[in-house]
């Protein structure tokens, strides 16, 4: 996809005035995402890694310095054996597999195999595959190769032939590190200096233990601890499901081989507001969603894949298209490039500017004066959010969301302060205990003196003296509050006694604070948060064309080939085509001419009456009077025309054929008529 | 006679508690220049001393044999090598490419006739069980191998699977039968207390080690993983005796300290919920009150995409319902179905029981579209879920003949499990449709969650054929739950309800 993107970019560049800046600037923020998408990846990780190394470090030194005492004698010898539990977003444990075994290489042991249940489905394949990767070398199995590999291994190269079995990886092993010290195998600056230990262990990685045959697994084990005390081995088990896999899948005496330990990887919800949080709540990053895109973007991760990797490629997708859709999109880049762009802009083609919607009432040539503006709303707006979030976050039953995004999707689609759920959570705000407003007040304020906007500074600074004097009168007022959040157990009685009582009771000191907090907070919101609609040039950094998302990651492929059938304009472009009404168009392809005729049909369709049908349509379009079909009789043609038509809808699965009655076809499907 | 049995005693003392295994295969095994007898399949239990024995027998009289564990012979090319390289020496040995049973026979002979049996050769196959899948002229091939190469030469096969399972239906050579029997209780402590410890008297270890088969007899008789937890759970029993809060002569007070632990071992390091590392590293941090070890089955909880628990549930649903009382949950205006026969006989046993039964893929989607709330699209990612649930291995696919046209399904995860991903959120009200009786007994929530179950389960449950859910006016059970203070409950239900509460 990325290469059809690029080469009708090159025309479109070339087309508008020769301007290469549109492909430099693509390149290096597809470079960004990519880069911020791997520091995350690792950083997410990096528990569950660090942890991971580290036991097989622990396991590989337990095998060498087994010392000959009488508790290890007696000690049954297990497989050190890690069982990483990952999540079922299949699509992200290749990255986290890759940066697992590049780790290890890097680090702790060249010695590591990883392999897949698809190419493992007999005990066969599986040591040939962990033999290969482990020794590098053709592993020989002899009744699969086909006879073109005989000539490889004559006897000219007996060196070459080396047995599919645990007791030729031993000697292999057994020479391998011989030649000590082992150096990694890649030449790296980082890591050439480093030296495995002695005797590195030899790791194979199981990615997904599911889907592997439990026979096969068994037999892979039995045999690997008959040479534990050879082969300093360690297995991984990338678990997608839960922990109790293992037990299904392996007998008590195969599993009282293995002494496993769990890995438990971030919940991928997690890994997905991390990214949110990175890369979308900063004003470092210039591109943008709108709320519409970025619920398409979320839906799709939490109903249908979990996946973090799909996140990303969507977040591509829709950066390439911003950049081919949008002429725009050349100011979305940092500020002083943009400014330089915009005064081409201005010089060269007004008219582009002039075509976009939020420049309605702007003067003409204003553009760089915007493009500052709309820095500035950014650098203000995400602070903000966050200390919204802070305050709103606490609440019970989270009337502003629980997670950050959401009340950045609703502040992306309207004026928040205006909503019922933004009062509602004020009022709340309004009774919150001393200590919670306290500690969130400390956050907030760490938020704003941190941002780099003078004026959410000076907000800052106001907040951090109302929590000082929150504190100091602490000890003045400590009897005078009681706790909101107890009050909920009461009957609403007591609820109106207590607000009228609280009507006619002077504000203790901590009130009035408290109400100056959300004075302050409500001022915040309603001068920073803004809907970014409300900014001119905001297409230059919001990409907002949510149905483009939603047609290229979530696809109706049913749809489609149904629109395709009942509209064929939609695709064949053909103005002959071009009615709404619900008439059969003669000049339509066979196909769609048959489909609509079997959508006017019951469950059995009889094949003549459909030929006959069919044959008086393609006769109206050749411009002859249907009714000049002479006794019935259908020329050839068109009779070929109609059975291919029916096999071709055979194919696409709406009818088939029954055994009830032989000149019928039963419909598949139902609807559309 | 005696000639044979001149290395009993000595034997028996390496070997304790198998004396008359031992002498049986001395006997069978004569005299090493004497031709033996074909063929000797011995089987017995796990760690029953089958191939310990053999194998400390051989080395001990050093006869010349091979052993081949038949689970790491992939090919029979495999097999066939070892076998000749071991016996004869590394001399060329060259099998052709996939060698049959034949050339390996000519191999053998013409590597024979050039080195001649002075002793008889032994031919150790252990797991010979997997010996049946691998070729089906393997084992009578092996069984009859002294005739067959005309050499002295006898193949004793190990296995933990009795003859009856291995005889093949066109008949071969009967070998000689040879059952290791389990140890007793007497004789698992005997052996076990010959490795002491030696750094405490034998006395002591013997004391421990019938404490220790006291709690683990009636689970485990294997000897290798007794040892094992005998080692693994020994420092937490002389931990009184370093600490000098017991002498070694206080078995009351060993005994006392060492029970519970024992039994908590029982339920956790032996069924390999925790590993054996973890558990010693726990020993020696007890003091310190670190947090309980949660084993490998307290995590049950596997996160699902919104769809794919509710595509899981439907499968569910679809598997256990029969398919006729779809019409009846799914569909707003199903007939009215006669109370009495609204389940036939043989649907009246639990369903799970029997099992879940296959369900084609359309009636999955069905029940999907119908239990998620809103609108889905048929996009490919709802199809591309039912197949990433295939490979969790929470459905299993029926039968491959058909998948253009239309895949069957079953669902492969249990009630607890579905029930679980529905209580995640609210898709508890998806569950609620199903026809089993027994179900709802399950089903039945502590105080609150779900009233109208518990009343469904109080009105099943005594009489138990047919239910009905009379308590919401013929019209199915409400989406949402009523509200604790008032169940609407019919007035069969209501006592009921009061009782449960």
């Amino acid at each position: 996809i990325n290469q059809f993107y690029l080469s009708h970019k090159c025309v479109h560049c070339s087309s508008a005035s020769g301007h290469f800046v549109f492909f430099i600037i693509y390149a290096t923020r597809s470079l960004i995402i990519q880069i911020h998408q791997f520091i995350l990846q690792e950083d997410l990780n990096k528990k569950m890694l660090d942890g991971l190394l580290e036991f097989v470090k622990k396991s590989a030194a337990s095998f060498w310095c087994r010392d000959d005492d009488w508790m290890s004698r007696m000690r049954a010898s297990e497989i050190p054996t890690a069982a990483l539990v990952l999540g079922v977003n299949m699509p992200d444990h290749t990255i986290t597999f890759e940066s697992m075994t590049e780790l290890l290489h890097d680090s702790l042991t060249p010695f590591v195999a990883s392999v897949q249940a698809k190419e493992c489905t007999a005990m066969k394949q599986l040591m040939q595959k962990v033999l290969q990767r482990l020794m590098g070398t053709n592993v020989m199995v002899d009744e699969d190769e086909a006879e073109a590999d005989l000539g490889f291994h004559t006897r000219d190269c007996p060196q070459k032939r080396v047995n599919c079995s645990l007791s030729a990886l031993c000697d292999w092993y057994q020479s391998a590190t011989k030649k000590s010290p082992v150096k990694s195998p890649r030449k790296r600056l980082s890591s050439s200096q480093s030296e495995f230990l002695q005797s590195p262990p030899v790791v194979v990685i199981f990615r997904d233990l599911e889907a592997f045959s439990p026979q096969v697994l068994q037999d892979f084990i039995l045999v690997c601890s008959q040479y534990v005390h050879q082969l300093p081995l360690v297995f991984i088990f990338g678990i997608a499901t839960s922990p109790s896999t293992i037990q299904r899948m392996l007998p008590h005496s195969v599993s009282s081989l293995l002494c496993i330990e769990l890995f438990q990887s971030l919940s991928c919800t997690q890994h997905l507001a991390t990214i949110i949080d990175k890369l979308f709540l900063t004003s470092k990053f210039h591109f943008k969603f709108s709320a519409k895109v970025l619920q398409v973007l979320v839906g799709i991760f939490l109903y249908h894949d979990f996946s973090v990797c799909n996140f990303i490629k969507g977040l591509q997708l829709s950066l390439l298209e911003h950049f081919h859709s949008q002429p725009l999109s050349v100011l979305c880049c940092h500020k002083q490039e943009a400014l330089v762009h915009a005064q081409q802009l201005n010089d060269r083609d007004g008219c582009v500017m002039k075509s976009q919607t939020s420049l309605l009432h702007h003067p003409q040539g204003v553009c760089q004066k915007l493009l500052k503006s709309l820095h500035k709303y950014h650098k203000n707006f995400y602070p903000a959010l966050r200390c919204l979030h802070v305050l709103t976050s606490i609440l019970p039953k989270y009337p502003l969301g629980k997670q950050i995004r959401e009340l950045y999707v609703l502040c992306l689609e309207k004026k928040v302060w205006e909503t019922q759920e933004y009062d509602s959570a004020m009022q709340l705000i309004r009774m919150l205990a001393k200590d919670e407003l306290v500690t969130c007040l400390q956050k907030c304020v760490e938020i704003l003196t941190f941002c780099k906007s003078k004026k959410l500074k000076k907000v800052g600074q106001q907040l951090q003296d109302i929590t000082y004097t929150l504190y100091a009168s602490t000890i003045k007022c400590i009897n005078h509050l009681h706790h909101p959040y107890s009050s909920f157990n009461y009957s609403f009685q007591t609820l109106l006694e207590m607000k009228e009582c609280r009507r006619t009771r002077r504000k203790t000191p901590y009130e009035i604070l408290r109400n100056a907090v959300v004075d302050y907070i409500d001022n915040l919101v309603k001068t920073h948060l803004y809907p970014p609609e409300s900014q001119p040039l905001y297409e230059v950094w919001y990409y907002s064309s949510s149905g483009t998302v939603r047609r290229h990651l979530n696809a109706t492929p049913r749809t489609s080939i149904q629109t395709a059938l009942s509209h064929p304009y939609c695709y064949l472009q053909n103005e002959a085509l071009k009615n709404d009404s619900g008439i059969i168009s003669s000049a339509a392809p066979d196909i769609c001419i048959i489909y609509k005729l079997h959508l006017e049909c019951g469950r059995l369709i009889n094949l003549y009456d459909w030929l006959e049908a069919y044959a008086t349509v393609a006769t109206a379009a050749e411009g002859k009077d249907p009714s000049a079909i002479e006794g019935g009789k259908v020329d050839e043609l068109k009779h070929a025309r109609f059975i291919r038509a029916v096999s071709e809808l055979e194919f696409l699965g709406f009818v088939k054929s029954t055994k009830q009655k032989t000149d019928h076809v039963a419909r598949l499907t139902w609807g559309g008529c | 006679m005696p000639d044979q049995l001149e290395h009993l005693p000595r034997l028996t003392h390496l070997l304790p508690c198998r004396e008359a295994q031992i002498k049986t295969l001395l006997l069978l095994l004569g005299e090493p220049e004497h031709y033996s007898y074909p063929s000797i399949f011995i089987y017995g239990h796990r760690a029953s001393g089958k191939s310990h024995v053999t194998l400390t027998l051989l080395k001990e009289l050093k006869m010349p044999h091979v052993v081949v564990n038949c689970v790491e012979c992939v090919s029979l090319g495999l097999l066939f090598e070892h076998v000749l390289l071991s016996l004869f020496g590394s001399s060329h040995t060259s099998l052709p490419r996939g060698p049959s049973l034949s050339d390996f026979v000519r191999l053998y002979r013409q590597l024979c006739s050039e080195d001649p049996a002075k002793q008889t050769r032994y031919i150790v196959l252990d797991h010979a069980e997997l010996l049946r899948d691998m070729s089906a002229n393997l084992l009578p091939g092996f069984l009859r191998l002294q005739e067959l190469v005309e050499d002295n030469v006898t193949v004793i096969f190990l296995s933990e699977i009795v003859w009856d399972k291995f005889r093949p239906n066109t008949g071969c050579f009967e070998p000689l039968l040879l059952h290791f029997p389990d140890y007793s209780k007497v004789e698992l402590q005997q052996i076990l207390a010959q490795d002491s410890c030696p750094s405490y008297s034998p006395e002591l270890y013997s004391s421990y080690i019938s404490i220790l088969l006291g709690v683990f007899y009636s689970v485990c008789r294997d000897l290798r993983e007794l040892r094992h937890l005998a080692a693994l759970n020994f420092p937490k029993f002389c931990e009184p005796l370093e600490k000098g809060e017991a002498k070694e002569s206080d078995a009351h007070k060993l005994w006392r300290n060492i029970e519970p632990h024992l039994k908590k071992a029982m339920q956790t390091v032996y069924l390999r919920e925790v590993s054996s590392v973890q558990w010693e590293e726990q020993q020696q941090k007890e003091e310190k009150e670190v947090g309980e070890l949660r084993g490998l089955s307290a995590y049950t909880h596997v996160e699902l995409p919104y769809y794919s628990k509710f595509l899981l549930i439907a499968a569910y649903l679809a598997s256990y319902n029969p398919a006729r009382t779809d019409r009846r949950f799914f569909l707003k205006n199903h007939g009215r179905i006669k109370k009495t026969n609204f389940l036939k006989k043989h649907e009246k046993t639990s369903n799970h029981l029997l099992g879940p039964k296959p369900f084609p893929l359309d009636r999955l989607l069905a029940i999907f579209y119908s239990v998620v709330d809103s609108r889905v699209a048929p996009t490919a990612s709802i199809f591309s879920q039912i197949s990433s649930l295939v490979t969790l291995q929470l459905l299993t696919q029926v039968g491959h003949d058909d998948q253009l046209d239309s895949p069957k399904y079953k669902c492969a995860v249990s009630l607890g499990f579905v029930r679980a991903i529905a209580s995640d959120d609210l898709h508890q009200h998806a569950l609620r449709w199903t026809a089993d009786h027994r179900t709802l007994h399950l089903r039945h929530h502590p105080v609150g969650s779900h009233p109208t179950s518990c009343c469904l389960w109080v009105r099943c449950g005594p009489r138990a054929a047919v239910w009905e859910p009379v308590c919401v006016q013929r019209r199915g059970i409400p989406r949402q739950p009523p509200a604790l203070d008032q169940p609407q409950l019919c007035v069969d239900c209501a006592p009921a309800w009061h009782w449960l509460r």
